[in-house]
């Protein structure tokens, strides 16, 4: 598969977002609201959820499925208030001594006016800091697209996870081209040579883990498997990490993972 | 507060006669004159001092990383770390070495960051200065790594640290390592602070992008040079996606005082001093009578 084949299969509408991951996965999901600065950002949902009967703090960033649910949720493009508010749970976490997984699909950090009078920069340099700070375990899983800034203030974690067809960069391949070739008609081109595909990352030690997905896999049915997958290993990892902090090695092996690049 | 830089006044011969705008002035050697972005004035180089303030509107020129250091620390006692960083050009991009090579050449430095040891106000301080003109002073590896040493370095020795932010955001030719950097630097940045350390960081024009989105978002204490463009997205970007034109003063300093998102804005002839009483109230120097 191209690596722009890729990118459009991350992007596809009919593909599992946050929500299915986190419905298939967990159980008996309880949706938590509000940043307590400004209010409530939909791109953004977060609360608790049992993994093998052990509570788990589950974040994630939220496409649309529909027109009227994009515009609600804002295509997947997180204000400040969606960051402070996964900021805010994942604090919550660390003080209840209970895991955290985020699961990421956005283009990006939203780009307007609001969002910078809110403090685009900010709420994510915070997430980022304060990530790389809390001392409970973090897997993300990028299930769509990891887009930028607004993909990393939720993937500051432990290990980071993708599946097999689910893209990370540092922008999309369109305004890569735009960027540095001065046209965006050359995204195919430029999704070639910014090494965005789960393969790639892995090589690149940016990711830990790719999580197979069937051949030609459309609607959430077809993602069952990777549904099971994410739930056996999962646990297992939390577990793990779980012994880890235990041990005091947590953050010290956080720190290393990044310090690396 | 008597500022040893100020400029002394002293007659000098008038300068050459300044190239009309828009025609050419084939008398006037290359280099002489240089244009005020803000007042479009061409003003005699020699009449910019260390500041390089225009004399005709007050406004900023963008200073290199090297100017600087030159007004922020104590004379003499800037001392760069002497780490050979090398760009390993982690996505092998096209021609990138190359594109680094001239970028070398044209500005001097190796990379976007110049990082030392150095005295501000007496005090001893890590101090990192990015600079603009090494392709946009974008976050790279090195610029990272040279960031997290930097930190790392002032953490090991009790130090405080001061980061002058001036970039374009992420180095697009290094792809997803640049977003690391982002993280890395990050990571360094909290453990320096675990320890109880001041860091400040002060917010120049430009800052955008992944450095707007982690460390310069991050000092205990933020200040700004006035009128600095400081975001998250650029002003064009923005234009783009919202179809429609931004308000005057949009993302400037003083709008993110406004909304709450720097702490402080000083002047260029203020900020060493702003920096020195910041460091001394931060357990810098002898403490907070010295
Ligand atoms: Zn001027």
């Amino acid at each position: 598969m191209r690596a722009i084949d890729r990118v459009k299969a991350a992007r596809r509408q009919d593909r599992p977002g946050a929500a299915e991951f986190i419905g298939a996965v967990f159980d008996g999901f309880i949706e938590l609201h509000g940043d307590r600065v400004f209010g409530d950002d939909k791109a953004v949902i977060g609360g608790v959820a049992f993994l093998d009967c052990r509570p788990v703090t589950v974040i994630g960033i939220q496409k649309g499925k529909t027109v009227d649910e994009n515009i609600g949720r804002n295509f997947g493009m997180p204000h400040p208030e969606g960051y402070r508010k996964a900021l805010r749970l994942m604090r919550q976490a660390e003080k209840f001594g209970r895991p955290v997984v985020t699961f990421i699909n956005t283009p990006g950090a939203y780009c307007g006016i609001g969002a910078e009078e809110r403090g685009q920069g900010e709420a994510i340099a915070r997430n980022i800091l304060e990530m790389l700070r809390i001392d409970t375990p973090i897997v993300a899983v990028v299930v769509g697209e990891g887009g930028s800034g607004g993909a990393l203030a939720l993937a500051a974690a432990d290990e980071v996870w993708m599946l097999e067809n689910a893209v990370y960069y540092i922008s999309s391949p369109e305004s890569f081209s735009a960027i540095l070739w001065k046209t965006a008609a050359k995204s195919e081109q430029a999704a070639e040579v910014m090494r965005l595909t789960s393969g790639d990352l892995l090589e690149l030690g940016v990711i830990e883990r790719v999580i197979s997905e069937a051949e030609n896999a459309s609607g959430p049915a077809d993602f069952q498997g990777c549904f099971d997958a994410l739930k056996a290993t999962l646990a297992e990892k939390l577990r793990e990490l779980e012994e880890r902090r235990n041990a005091g090695e947590l953050l010290a092996k956080r720190r290393e993972r990044f310090a690396g690049f | 507060m008597i500022n040893i830089f100020k400029k002394k006044k002293y007659i000098t011969l008038p300068p050459p006669k300044p190239p009309e705008a828009g025609g050419a002035a084939p008398s006037v050697p290359e280099g002489v004159w240089v244009k005020c972005a803000h007042c479009k004035k061409a003003v005699y180089k020699k009449n910019l001092d260390a500041f390089r303030i225009c004399p005709f509107c007050g406004g900023y020129f963008r200073m290199n990383a090297r100017e600087r250091v030159a007004i922020t620390a104590d004379e003499n006692t800037f001392s760069e770390f002497g780490w050979n960083i090398e760009c390993k050009n982690p996505i092998g991009f096209p021609d990138y070495e190359k594109k680094l090579a001239n970028e070398r050449q044209k500005t001097g430095e190796s990379d976007a960051v110049v990082a030392g040891t150095c005295e501000i106000c007496g005090i001893k301080t890590v101090l990192c200065v990015m600079d603009s003109n090494f392709i946009m002073g974008s976050l790279g590896t090195v610029e990272g790594e040279r960031l997290a040493r930097s930190f790392d370095c002032a953490g090991a020795n009790g130090l405080p640290v001061v980061v002058f932010t001036a970039s374009g955001g992420a180095r697009m030719q290094e792809g997803i390592m640049s977003l690391m950097q982002m993280a890395k630097v990050s990571a360094a940045v909290g453990e320096h602070g675990a320890k109880r350390l001041f860091y400040a960081s002060v917010l120049t024009n430009p800052t955008t992008g992944g450095v707007t989105a982690s460390f310069a978002m991050q000092g205990d204490v933020i200040l700004a040079e006035p009128k600095a463009l400081v975001g998250f997205a650029g002003p064009r970007v923005i234009e783009q996606t919202i179809g429609q034109s931004l308000p005057e003063g949009f993302q400037s300093a003083e709008f993110l005082l406004e909304h709450g998102f720097v702490d402080h804005i000083a002047g260029r002839r203020e900020m060493k001093a702003a920096l020195g009483s910041l460091l001394r109230m931060h357990g810098g120097g002898k403490g907070c009578c010295q």
